[in-house]
This record gives structure tokens, sequence and C-alpha cells, in this order.
């Protein structure tokens, strides 16, 4: 066996992995730390990714943006448009039951999807955004030099993220989140504001998002709604439930897990089925991710990974 | 004008089926079911294996129509084995993967139905592949029941009308059951709280499982009427979910009479909304609802409790 494609397949494998991971540890910080159900994981991403495309691409005389800005103005862009996005859904539904989040949320992608085919002059509709600018193409090419280049670039925001994450929950604000999950009116008889916590949570949580769904964009140059279908937001939630919410090694580790197995069912369905029925196949490969993450909650709720349960050594 | 009321009362009708159900499972069960488009889907496709069924069954190759209407005898019969079959596919549903989970948190819950409502339509894309699907070919002429000089005129197919008519009467039926049977009595019961309902002698289970019976049945009802007025479709479920929310919720949960205004309203909104923002985006018509009534009135208009 070649050696070269192999290891092409393997860094373009991680990068993927990588990505999806910077989703999952958003989600955790929702989810995992703070109870928040986010239906709309595939809008936020998807806001990040059109955000940093159109400010970093080359101008396009049919379509607006195009403003040929640094790559790294796009990614703090992309996270301040999901962060936006995320403070008005969050505005609305945040002060309500929990689950009209999850209904709010789920609505506002459906939006987003129809947005992004539509508006033909923002987000050139069905066809998408073409030659998105790869960061550092011009001194590497675009072979395995550079896909080991990105690979190491998105290796160091997923560690970056992991370490500020980890930062922030060892921190009191941290702290106040889990309270506030496991029980809102005892922390709220000590003073904290559950809303206002939740809505940061929630806010940093769907700036994550933007910022995996711009390296995405960046990596691939090429983004169209059909990347960002309610499937990736699914795939997302697999990922966390299998590594286990509350921990971030849990959200990581499911990223690559999930991603693992979805690929390899990809390959299989290919290789089993005849052309004529691989659609049908591909139906079959997210029924597989429906069925994992039910059976996970049924036979494993904690995941691979789990948060260990936290008792007061002064209970009992 | 008076077309575009005609055609969202139609739509609306399909909402107000598929939200009753969802409303039912979200005062008695407690959780926000995603699956509830799934049933919908299941239930217009199995009404499709159903029909050719009875076809072969009856050795008529074709559906002769029902007088005015588009179908014939066969596809009623169809439809009433699919809502029995759907509404075993929810029993089985729940008994797989909800049962258990029911102890936990509410939320767990709805990320388990997230996950069933992804198996489910993608198992319907699976088995009967992404083409549109008809009960039947037969092209039906439009009446003109207002002319065309009166606020833009109306034409109506019979169709059309049958999906109106059947919907007001199974509401009816509905509230009727909820209202003075006992098995309706004790669906309250559990609504309202599921610990003194079980005090008071109600089997708790007994409730639950007539719970998914009927909405199962009534989103199977919905999806056979959505195709008979459209197309049979995999997306035909998933795409109608956010209306059903919005129409349940604009209703107020666990309200039968809410959630039938709120489908009509939504349905309206919909159709209302096509010459203002463009038919591409009729569907974040649902979405504009829901933010509204969540940011004035979170309650909903009929809601029993906060």
């Amino acid at each position: 066996m070649e050696l070269l494609p192999v290891l092409n397949y393997l860094a373009f494998f991680l990068v993927f992995a990588g990505i999806f991971a910077v989703m999952a540890l958003g989600l955790n910080l929702q989810w995992g730390f703070c109870g928040l159900f986010n239906v709309g994981v595939a809008g936020f991403v998807a806001v990040g990714a059109y955000a940093s495309a159109l400010l970093t691409g080359p101008p396009e005389p049919e379509r607006f943006g195009g403003f040929g800005l640094p790559v790294a103005v796009g990614w703090l862009g992309a996270m301040g448009f999901s962060g936006l996005a995320a403070l008005v859904v969050g505005l609305a539904a945040l002060r309500l039951r929990e689950d009209y989040l999850a209904i709010t949320t789920f609505g506002i992608a459906v939006v987003i999807q129809l947005v992004a085919l539509n508006a033909q002059a923002l987000t050139g509709g069905p066809f998408g955004i073409q030659s998105i600018p790869k960061p550092f193409a011009d001194a590497l090419g675009t072979g395995l030099g550079w896909n080991l280049a990105y690979l190491g670039l998105v290796l160091a925001v997923l560690g970056l993220a992991w370490w500020a994450l980890e930062r922030l929950v060892a921190s009191p604000w941290g702290r106040v989140l889990r309270a506030i999950r496991e029980d809102e009116l005892a922390a709220a008889s000590l003073g904290k504001r559950a809303s206002a916590f939740r809505l940061q949570s929630f806010v940093i949580g769907c700036m994550l998002m933007g910022l995996a769904g711009a390296m995405y964009a960046h990596f691939v140059g090429y983004i169209a709604p059909e990347d960002f279908l309610p499937v990736l937001t699914f795939q997302i939630w697999a990922m966390l439930i299998v590594g286990g919410s509350g921990r971030n090694a849990g959200a990581v580790l499911g990223a690559v897990l999930v991603w693992a197995i979805w690929s390899a069912a990809g390959t299989l369905i290919r290789e089993a089925l005849p052309a004529a029925e691989q659609a049908r196949g591909a139906a079959l490969q997210v029924v597989l991710i429906g069925v994992l993450i039910a059976a996970i909650l049924v036979l494993r709720p904690r995941g691979v990974l789990g948060e260990r349960a936290t008792v007061s050594r002064h209970a009992g | 004008m008076l077309q575009l009321i005609a055609d969202g009362l139609v739509v609306g009708s399909v909402i107000a089926l598929g939200a009753v159900g969802l409303t039912l499972t979200y005062s008695i069960l407690r959780f926000a079911n995603f699956g509830q488009g799934e049933f919908m889907t299941w239930g217009a496709y199995l009404a499709v294996s159903a029909l050719a069924v009875v076809l072969a069954a009856t050795g008529a190759g074709v559906m002769e129509p029902l007088g005015p209407f588009s179908f014939g005898w066969q596809l009623i019969v169809a439809m009433i084995l699919a809502a029995a079959l759907t509404a075993v596919l929810a029993l089985l549903v729940d008994w797989l993967l909800f049962r258990r989970l029911r102890r936990g948190n509410a939320i767990t819950l709805v990320i388990a139905s997230f996950g069933a409502a992804l198996a489910l339509r993608n198992l319907v894309q699976f088995l009967y592949g992404t083409l549109p699907e008809y009960y039947t070919r037969e092209i039906q002429i439009a009446i003109r029941l207002v002319p065309r000089d009166v606020l833009g005129g109306l034409r109506i197919t019979p169709d059309q009308m049958l999906v109106i008519g059947l919907t007001l009467v199974l509401m009816l039926a509905l509230q009727g059951l909820l209202t003075r049977t006992t098995l309706g009595r004790a669906m309250r019961a559990t609504a309202q709280n599921p610990a003194l309902a079980r005090v008071a002698g109600v089997d708790v289970e007994g409730v639950i499982r007539a719970t998914w019976v009927i909405g199962a049945a009534l989103a199977a009802v919905a999806g056979v009427l959505a195709g008979v007025v459209g197309q049979v479709r995999p997306g035909l479920g998933f795409e109608l979910l956010l209306p059903l929310f919005a129409a349940a919720i604009l209703g107020g949960i666990g309200s039968v009479r809410g959630a039938v205004v709120g489908g009509y309203i939504v349905g309206l909104a919909e159709s209302l909304s096509v010459p203002l923002v463009g038919a591409e985006y009729r569907a974040a018509t649902a979405f504009v609802v829901l933010i509204g009534i969540l940011l004035l009135r979170p309650t909903g208009l009929f809601g029993e409790r906060a």
C-alpha cells in the first residue's frame, strides 16, 4: 500500500474530527455544564461558515461580500456572528421552560437553512460559495503539506478551546453553571441569576460552533446549504452523548469515535451496495446514528467518559 | 385573498391534526416529542402499502373514484389500517425507548425522541426511496365557489373540502372523548398531576398507551390527508414539525382546542405570508409565529398552566 494516500486520508480524517470536536466542546458547554438543549447546532455552524466565507473571500459581482480580509479576521467574525444569532435566540427562549429552547433552536436552524438556500445575493443560493481562501496555500500548495499544516492549525484551535473551557468551568463561573444545572432554586437562593449565566454559556457555546464552521469552510474551500442539514446537529449530539457529556475529554473522544463509526459505515455501504442503491444506503447511515443515540441513552446514559458524580464530603 | 384563506385552512387542518397529538403527548408524557412529524410520514407511507395490499386483495387494479373525490373506498380502508399500524409503531417506540427513560430528566426524553425521529425518517427513505408517491393519479377539477370578481374568487377541490371537514369531525370526537369518557377524565387527571392520579386509582401506564395510540393515529390520518392533497415524500413530516410545535405552543400545551385553533392560525399565516415574502420563505412563518407567542404569551392562547 502506498504511504502517501494513507497519510493524506489520515490528515483529512483528523482535520474533520478536530472540527467536530470543537463543535462538540461548544455543545458540551451548553448541555454538559448548563443543561441547555440546543437542536440548532447546524444553524450556528452555518452562520460561522458563511460569515467567514463572505468576509475573506474574493469579491464577487453577483453576490454581497467578498471583502478579501485575512482569514483570522474571518474566524473572529464567524464567532461574532454566531454569537449574535445565539444572543437573539437565547433572549427569546432561555427565560422559558427548558424544552422551549429546543424547539426555538430547531426553528432557527430551519430558517438559517432557508436563507442559505434562497438568499442568492447573500449566500449564493443552492450553489453555495466557491473559492474560499485556504490559509498558507500560497506557500504550501494544496497537497499533503497543506493538509498537515491545516491539521496543526485545527489542533491548535482545539487545544486552545479546550484550555480556555477547562479554565472557565474550573472558575467560580463554571461552578455556578453546574450549580444551576443541578438545582436552580438553590443557586438562585445564593444570589446567582440563572438566566444571565445560561445566556452566557449558550452564546459562548454557539461562538465555538461558528468558529468550527469557519474552519470547515476554509478547509474544504466550498460551502453549500446541504453541508448544514439537521443531520450535522444529530452527529454532534451523538458525539457528545457517546463520549459522555459534562467532560471536555468525553466530547473530544466522542467526536473521534462517532466520526470514525460514521466514516466506516459510509465506506462499508459504498462497498456493499450497487451504485443505484447508494442514496438509500446513505439513509441507513443516518439510521445508525439515530439508533446509536437512543441505545447509549438507554444502556449507558453517562457515555464512555461521563462526568463523575460529585458528592460533598459532608453529605451523608 | 379568499383563495389564500382556503389554502391556509387546508394546510391548517393537517397541522391541527398533528398538533393535537403533539400537545397530548407533551402534557401527559411531559416532553416535546420531535418524533411526532415522523408518525405523519409513516402513516402516509403505511397507507401507500396498505392501499396496494387492499387493491391486490380485492382484485381491483385501479381505484374507482368515490363520488366527487379522487380516490375510492380502498383508500379509506388503507387510512384506517395505516392509523392502526402507526399506533402500534408508537407503542413499540415507547416500549423500546421512552418507557426506559421516563424516570430520568425530561430533556433526556427529548434527545431520545430526536434520535428516534432521525432513525424513523431515514428508515422510510431506505424502505421506500426518495421519489414522491401518490395514492391516485386521478386529476380533480376544482369547483368554483366564489366568482373571480369577488375578492379574487375561490376554487377548491372536493378532496380539500373533505380534509377540512374530516379534521373538524375528528376534533369534535376527540373533545367528546376527553370530556365525557372515563378514559378522557383519566388522561386529563394524569396531565394535571400524575402522582395524584395514580393515588386515585388511575392506571397511568394505560393512560400513556392510550395517549400514544390517539396521538399517532391522528398523526397518521394527517399524513394521509397531506398525501391526498399533495405528495407522499420522506420529508413530509419533518417539514411540518416546526408548524406543529408552533401550533401546539400557540394554542397552549395540553389544550386540544388550542392546538386546533393554533393549527389553523399557523396554516393561515403561512398561506397569507406567501404574497408578502414569497413561497420560498413560507416555512419561516411558523418560526415567526413561534417567537412571537414565546415573547408575548408563553402559556399560549388557551394555556392551562405555565
